[in-house]
């Protein structure tokens, strides 16, 4: 008992000491990823963005991080520790994570809490995310241009309104430069296992896939259409440039890490608000990755072109007319899609051929 | 919705790349039953091959060393179990569970500086005239080399316990130790041979998934398919081809699934999750309606003296 007694006290004397620490010009940040560090992909990248952190501050921020936490009530337990521990700032990076911070973020309120591609907000718990419907729609652009079977495949992980947005921008672009594509898409049910990811990439590319687009965050996708050979595919959340000399034709990146200095900053001067942040390729969080020589000229131009006007906010991807799956109308002439909408998208758009699981 | 889609000889050549890691795992597993161990750390094997497989591959740009190395790495977390259950004589089934909680944590540890790196390619055969032929070209001689060493090995154990006389002796030591024991034959140092041999071939398969399935190194990669080619075996009877038969019914399944999603079909993917799993335990159940049951002394605890 005396010895239970004695951690006890030892434990609370180090919390005491690191609360009184983060008051004087310091900040403890803690990260939670949904995959390990190493993805070479959307984990990899928010793990960039907390280096960044650490680069910019230098000894006024401590960052700590817990790689490969899963979706669901775990993540609780791993953010109250890092509270428990003296956490002034964390940050949830994944959606699976959304209830489990807002139960956090009730239980400490002076610890301030941000959770990436969330919809739940609090006084001490903000929320951000990247319009990565605007690099799909480049991609898109680039794979209605190349493929030679007039075949997409699509790996989604979940059907939720993130990737059904990435799916119908990406569709709709490379519908607009190919009116034959189509669509096959498969399910993985999961953010990262490279294994099933691998799997899926297999199957759409024997169903006549030439161009896969992926949703998932490993980069097993493209090594299985290295191994196919005459197979193309994209960089997801990361550069992926390791197969650049082979299917990786360009990229979509995460780039947090402008974003994650301006929170921290803010945390330092006291200025800390939560927020509701989603931004696109204008404001650099989404990032188009090299296009390679493989891409003819006039369509990497065309891409480039469409990035652009997608920067300047001059062009919309959700422009209508646009229809919904079922025929019925969903955007008028000119129209353009508002962002409560496309939070909360529940369908597919007109042309694609399958059907969200429920 | 598109069936036409889908190629079925391409299917077939897939559901064989599939099933490989959990035949190769599961043919192991059933030489060590048979000879009346019962090993529950086969995923814990299977992973360490992965891994084994994976930094060897990489460091010396070979995936034939990488593949040794799985073996003789599934080899020697097998030996800690032989170790345990034989000389220690400790309970097969809580050292089983302690090997696979073991291995995964082992592998990870291995594994750390090897995330998100490409190993070499593994070439699949490249026969000139056969390999050139429609569909029975694919099917029978497109495929990797240890993809056909996996159904010779089937074979090999099918011939060795049928018709040979060390099959008989592995037999006899798994349906009756004591009776073994009793005409001279070294129990012990049976057992500890197939308990190696079920985990070189674990070994094999984890390093399968690794350097050829993938091919990619991850954390937990083998994802539960340890425990699969644990069942696998109790519901093919103990009988090497129906162990074949239900590691294609697996991953055939597994594959068609993938491929009935990506042709827009409109079941519920939920179904179609769980359908090799049910699929899989239900012909096997049925075609264990036979005679066919457990050898007698498995997870049975052997000392000379009793």
């Amino acid at each position: 008992m005396k010895f239970t007694s004695l951690l006890a006290s030892t434990a609370m004397a180090l919390g005491l000491a690191t609360s009184a620490m983060a008051q004087d010009d310091k900040v403890k940040v803690g990260f939670i990823y949904v995959g390990p560090i190493g993805d070479g992909g959307y984990t990899y990248e928010h793990n960039q963005g907390r280096l960044a952190v650490m680069e910019e501050f230098g000894d006024k921020a401590e960052t700590t991080y817990v790689e490969s936490v899963p979706e669901g009530p775990d993540a609780e337990r791993v953010m109250t520790q890092m509270a428990l521990d003296g956490a002034d700032l964390i940050f949830a990076t994944s959606f699976g994570f959304m209830d489990a911070t807002v139960n956090t973020a009730k239980k400490f309120p002076d610890v301030k809490f941000e959770h990436a591609t969330g919809y739940k907000t609090a006084p001490n718990l903000a929320i951000y995310n990247a319009r990565f419907y605007e690099g799909r729609a480049v991609l898109g652009h680039i794979a209605g241009n190349m493929t030679e079977s007039n075949i997409i495949g699509y790996i989604g992980s979940y059907p939720i309104p993130e990737v059904l947005r990435g799916i119908n921008s990406a569709y709709i672009h490379a519908k607009k430069v190919n009116p034959d594509v189509q669509f096959k898409i498969v399910w993985a049910y999961t953010w990262f296992d490279p294994a099933k990811e691998a799997d899926a990439a297999k199957v759409l590319i024997e169903q006549g896939a030439d161009v896969i687009l992926q949703h998932t965050d490993s980069t097993a996708p493209l090594a299985a259409a290295e191994a196919a050979g005459n197979v193309i595919g994209f960089g997801q959340a990361s550069d992926m440039a390791e197969y650049k000399d082979g299917p990786r034709v360009s990229s979509i990146i995460d780039n947090w890490g402008p974003y994650y200095i301006e929170r921290v900053g803010k945390v330092l001067d006291g200025t800390w608000e939560t927020a509701d942040t989603w931004a696109g390729i204008g404001d650099g969080m989404v990032q188009i990755g090299e296009i390679t020589d493989r891409v003819p000229e006039d369509v990497k131009a065309e891409a480039l072109a469409l990035m652009d006007t997608i920067a300047s906010g001059a062009y919309h991807p959700f422009t209508g007319p646009l229809n919904k799956q079922d025929g019925t109308q969903w955007l008028a002439e000119g129209e353009v899609a508002e962002d409560q909408a496309l939070l909360g998208m529940d369908f597919f758009v007109e042309g694609i051929d399958a059907e969200i699981p429920k | 919705m598109d069936l036409s889609a889908i190629n079925p000889a391409l299917l077939i050549a897939s559901l064989m790349v599939a099933a490989t890691p959990i035949l190769l795992a599961a043919i192991g597993e059933l030489v060590a039953e048979r000879s009346g161990v019962l090993n529950l750390g086969v995923e814990g094997m299977m992973i360490t091959g992965a891994v084994c497989g994976f930094v060897i591959a990489v460091e010396s740009g070979s995936p034939w060393l990488g593949f040794a190395g799985a073996a003789a790495g599934g080899a020697a977390l097998a030996l800690l179990f032989a170790l345990l259950t034989q000389v220690a004589l400790a309970n097969q089934v809580a050292s089983g569970l302690a090997l696979t909680l073991f291995g995964l944590g082992l592998s990870a540890l291995i594994g750390q500086g090897y995330v998100g790196i490409k190993p070499p390619r593994f070439a699949r055969l490249d026969i000139p005239v056969l390999g050139d032929l429609p569909v029975v070209g694919r099917l029978l001689f497109g495929h990797d080399p240890m993809l056909y060493l996996a159904i010779a090995l089937v074979a090999g154990v099918w011939a060795l316990l049928r018709f040979s006389r060390a099959g008989l002796i592995l037999r006899a030591v798994g349906e009756n130790h004591d009776a073994a024991h009793a005409l001279g034959y070294k129990v012990v140092r049976i057992r500890i041979l197939a308990i190696l041999f079920g985990g070189a071939c674990a070994g094999l398969g984890g390093a399968y998934i690794s350097l050829v399935r993938v091919p990619q190194w991850t954390e937990g990669m083998t994802a539960g398919v340890g425990w699969i080619a644990l069942a696998l075996v109790v519901f093919a009877s103990w009988k090497p081809w129906r162990v074949l038969l239900g590691a294609w019914l697996f991953g055939g399944i597994t594959v068609l699934q993938l491929n009935l999603q990506a042709a827009g079909v409109a079941i519920p993917v939920e179904y179609l999750a769980m359908s090799p799993y049910v699929v899989t335990i239900l012909v096997l159940v049925i075609l264990s309606a036979d005679k066919s049951r457990a050898p007698a002394a498995l997870g049975r605890i052997f000392h000379a003296s009793q």
